[in-house]
This record gives structure tokens, sequence and C-alpha cells, in this order.
């Protein structure tokens, strides 16, 4: 456990940052100081609300409705993230819920972990966190797949392929490169960096050996996680990009 | 495949077609006869590839009726029309990988289809397993045609496919277009170049002409 002492002297090392910032003049002292402070109190109000939620005598519901609230958010800084991607907002909802469900599934339904706020609130988070960006990805880079080769597209079209077959391609190589970071992130954990669940699982005294199969776990659920998430806005974009009777939609984007 | 001379296999009529407020094509009606090359003439932005889209429903017009083969295009299922209506555009469409690839995308090959459509395509059958990224600029968009040959269309939609080709390719391309109208198919042809509109039109379709 750290100590409130010890929280505040590690204040100093914002202060280094400040001081960094005032000796070569990049006037980011007063980001820096609002950024710490907004962070302290974001994360000390999330702290109290996730303490009455995840407490032991309360209902697991109140974990699962966080659960839901937090798939809702997501899916709406999804959509402001990317508002060239038509309809993301109700794609990235599904999305979400669908990969909890599935993940959820998985890791309570098998009984990865027990069914418990203390797990079910920070794995859901975990899942949703880290799939956001890929899924933001992927549905911007369907986007300019179909769009940069709007010309293929038609020609696919002009041979009597159906949307879906015409897009396949393009889909094809917007998740490719939506999923290649996730992928790239994983290969490197444990020897570039330590992520931060196990390292916040060592620093608050639990072995080694179980924060790393906690880890595991967790890497695991994000792959599973942003592989689901991004084939269903990819899929669910590029559907969007066409008519019902097969034709390539004149203006792609949606109206930000 | 049956030439019916006085059987017009595509029709245009009273067509409106308006894109960002701008009118493309204003009331236009045509027609184009069965089995043979109608070259499509007019100046830029008339409306030509615009017209051309809507014979196999890439596009749709805000009014009017487009018929192929006396049926209206709307009545009819896309894909289907889009195998009967093939349609080469003005620059080389070749997807990534083989002639065989490219082929394979319209249709598999069945009793020889790919052999047939690279000779009617004026190109060599040593080609087909060669990388479209090694292949000439003439040389790709005759794949493009090759491809849309593998669905047996009976009518072709040409938009100036030779305007990015050297003159001895366009003329490669021109022959290979004449034999598919002599054996039948009925060939839309969008041109700029007068010369070759006065070679390959059996009959010309001037199109934005406001006198």
């Amino acid at each position: 456990m750290i100590e409130w002492a010890g929280l505040a002297v590690s204040v100093i090392l914002v202060g280094v940052a400040v001081g960094v910032s005032a000796l070569l003049r990049l006037r980011l002292e007063r980001d820096l100081i609002v950024a710490s402070v907004r962070m302290a109190v974001q994360l000390a109000l999330v702290g109290g609300v996730l303490a009455l939620v995840i407490d032991a005598d309360r209902s697991i519901w109140w974990s699962w409705l966080w659960v839901a609230a937090m798939v809702g958010y997501a899916s709406d800084v999804a959509a402001r993230r990317a508002p060239e991607v038509p309809g993301l907002r109700w794609l990235a909802l599904g999305a979400f819920g669908v990969a909890a469900v599935v993940t959820m599934g998985v890791l309570f339904g098998l009984d990865v972990f027990p069914v418990d706020g203390r797990t079910v609130v920070p794995l859901a988070g975990m899942m949703v966190g880290n799939s956001m960006t890929a899924t933001v990805l992927a549905g911007r880079r369907v986007l300019e797949e179909i769009g940069d080769k709007r010309d293929q597209v038609e020609a696919r079209l002009a041979l009597g392929q159906d949307s879906r077959t015409a897009a396949r391609p393009y889909v094809r190589a917007a998740l490719r490169s939506a999923l290649t970071p996730q992928i790239e992130t994983t290969k490197a954990t444990g020897l570039v960096f330590l992520p931060g669940a196990m390292t916040g699982l060592i620093l608050a005294g639990v072995d080694p050996a179980d924060a790393v199969k906690v880890q595991a776990v967790v890497m695991f659920l994000v792959l599973g996680a942003a592989a689901t998430t991004t084939t269903l806005v990819a899929l669910g974009a590029a559907s969007r990009l066409f008519t019902a009777d097969h034709r390539l939609r004149l203006t792609l984007t949606a109206d930000p | 495949m049956t030439r019916v001379e006085s059987e017009p296999a595509i029709e245009l009529d009273d067509v409106v077609v308006t894109r960002s407020g701008r009118r493309v094509l204003d009331h236009l009606s045509a027609t184009f006869a069965a089995g043979r090359i109608t070259a499509v003439a007019g100046p830029s932005g008339s409306g030509k590839t615009t017209m051309l889209r809507l014979v196999n429903r890439l596009s749709l017009p805000d009014s009017g009726v487009v018929r192929f083969r006396g049926s209206d295009v709307a009545d009819l299922d896309p894909l289907a029309l889009r195998r009967r209506v093939g349609m080469v555009f003005q620059r080389p469409t070749a997807f990534p990988g083989t002639v065989r690839a490219n082929l394979a995308e319209a249709a598999p090959d069945t009793d020889g289809t790919y052999a047939a459509a690279l000779e009617q395509a004026a190109l060599d059958s040593a080609l087909i397993d060669r990388d479209t990224a090694q292949l000439s600029g003439g040389e790709l968009q005759r794949v493009c045609l090759a491809r849309t040959l593998v669905t047996r269309p009976e009518a072709l939609l040409l938009d100036e496919p030779t305007s990015s080709l050297d003159e001895d390719a366009a003329l490669v391309f021109e022959r290979a277009a004449r034999a598919l109208a002599n054996g039948g198919t009925t060939i839309v042809w969008v041109t700029h170049d007068r010369a070759q509109l006065e070679r390959v039109a059996d009959a010309i379709y001037e199109i934005g002409r406001r006198t």
C-alpha cells in the first residue's frame, strides 16, 4: 500500500516535468499541471464510485451496469474520434457489446476468474479501453481503403460481384492495419515493456508469477476483443458505403 | 448469338441525372443497336461516362428509363445485369496478382473460358501466370477486357479504354473490339479521339451538343 505522503512526494516528478518545460521554454507548464490535477481528480472520483460498485455486499448487477455504461461511453468516444465514418457510434456500440459478451463469457463462463465486482469491472475496462484505438482505426482504414481504391471496387462491381465480395480485399487490408499495432504490442510484452496491470499487481505486493498469469489473460482478452470489435466495425462500416442494389455511394464520408 | 440488326440492345429514354446541383444529363434519349459498335462522342463533362454507368446500374438516373434488351434495368437483378453488360474503364483497373487471379475475380475457369477470353482480348495465353505489375499499359487494359469477357457479356461499355495507351496498343485494342462486335457483341464506346471514332464506329452518337 502506498501512503498519502508517498503519493505527495511523487508529485515531485511532475515538478521535474514542469521544470524541464520552463527550462527549455516549451510553454507546457500549465498543460502539465492541469493534466496532472485533472488525472488525480478523475481517478479519485472513479476510485470512489468503483469502491461503491464493487463492494462485496453490493449486487453484482451494479458491476454489469457499470460495464454497460463503459460500452456506451466508449462507442460515443469512438464516434467523436472518427466522425467521418458513417454510423460509427452504433457500429461501435454493437461491436463493444458483442466483444463484451464473448470475452466476459469466456473469462467468467469458463471460470478463469470468479464473477465478482473486483474482476468484472476492471477486466471489462481493459477490454473496452484497449480495443477502442483498433476499432477507430478499423473504421477509418475501411473508409480510406475503399475511397482510395474506388476504381478497383467499381471494377469488381462491374464484374457482377456483390458489394460484400467487392469490398472484401479492402476490408481485409483495413483489418490487418488496425490489428497490427495490437499484435506488435503483444509480441513486445515482457521484453520491451512491462504492462500496466502486471506492474500494478507487483507494486501492490502480488507474487510476480501470479501477476504474470493475470497479465497473460488480460493480453489474450485484449487480442480477442480487438479482433472481434475491429471485424464487426470494419464489416459494418464497409456495408454502409454501398447501397442495397450494390452500388458504391457517391459520397463515402458521413457529415461530421 | 443471333445478330438482330433492327433491335436496339440499349435504350435511354428521357434520362435526367443531376450531380451536386448540376444537370449532367438533361432529358437524354438514345438507342444503341445490337451487335454494332456505337461511338459516343462529346465534350468533357457532357455526361458520357455517367450515361455508360446508367446502363449497368453503377449509377441511377433521377428520372427516365434505361432499357437493356427491352427490359427496364431498374427491374433487373443488378449483379446479373452487370454480367450481361460488361464495362472497361478509362484507366486500367487490374487487381494485384496474376492475370489468372484477375480473371478468377469474374468467374471460375470452365471449358477453357480463360483461354478464350485472352484470345478475344488479343493477349498471349502465356501471360496468364504473369503478375499484372509486370505488364505494359496496353496489356493491362486488355487484361481488364479479358476479365470482363470471362462473364461472356452480351454488351460492352468501353469508357475511353485507350486514352492512356500508345497508338499501337490502341490499335490492338480496337481490333479486338471489332472482332467482338463481328461476333455479335453490342459495344458502346466513349472516345475523344476523332480518328479512332472514324476507325471503329458503325454508328456515332453525339452527346452534349447544344445548338
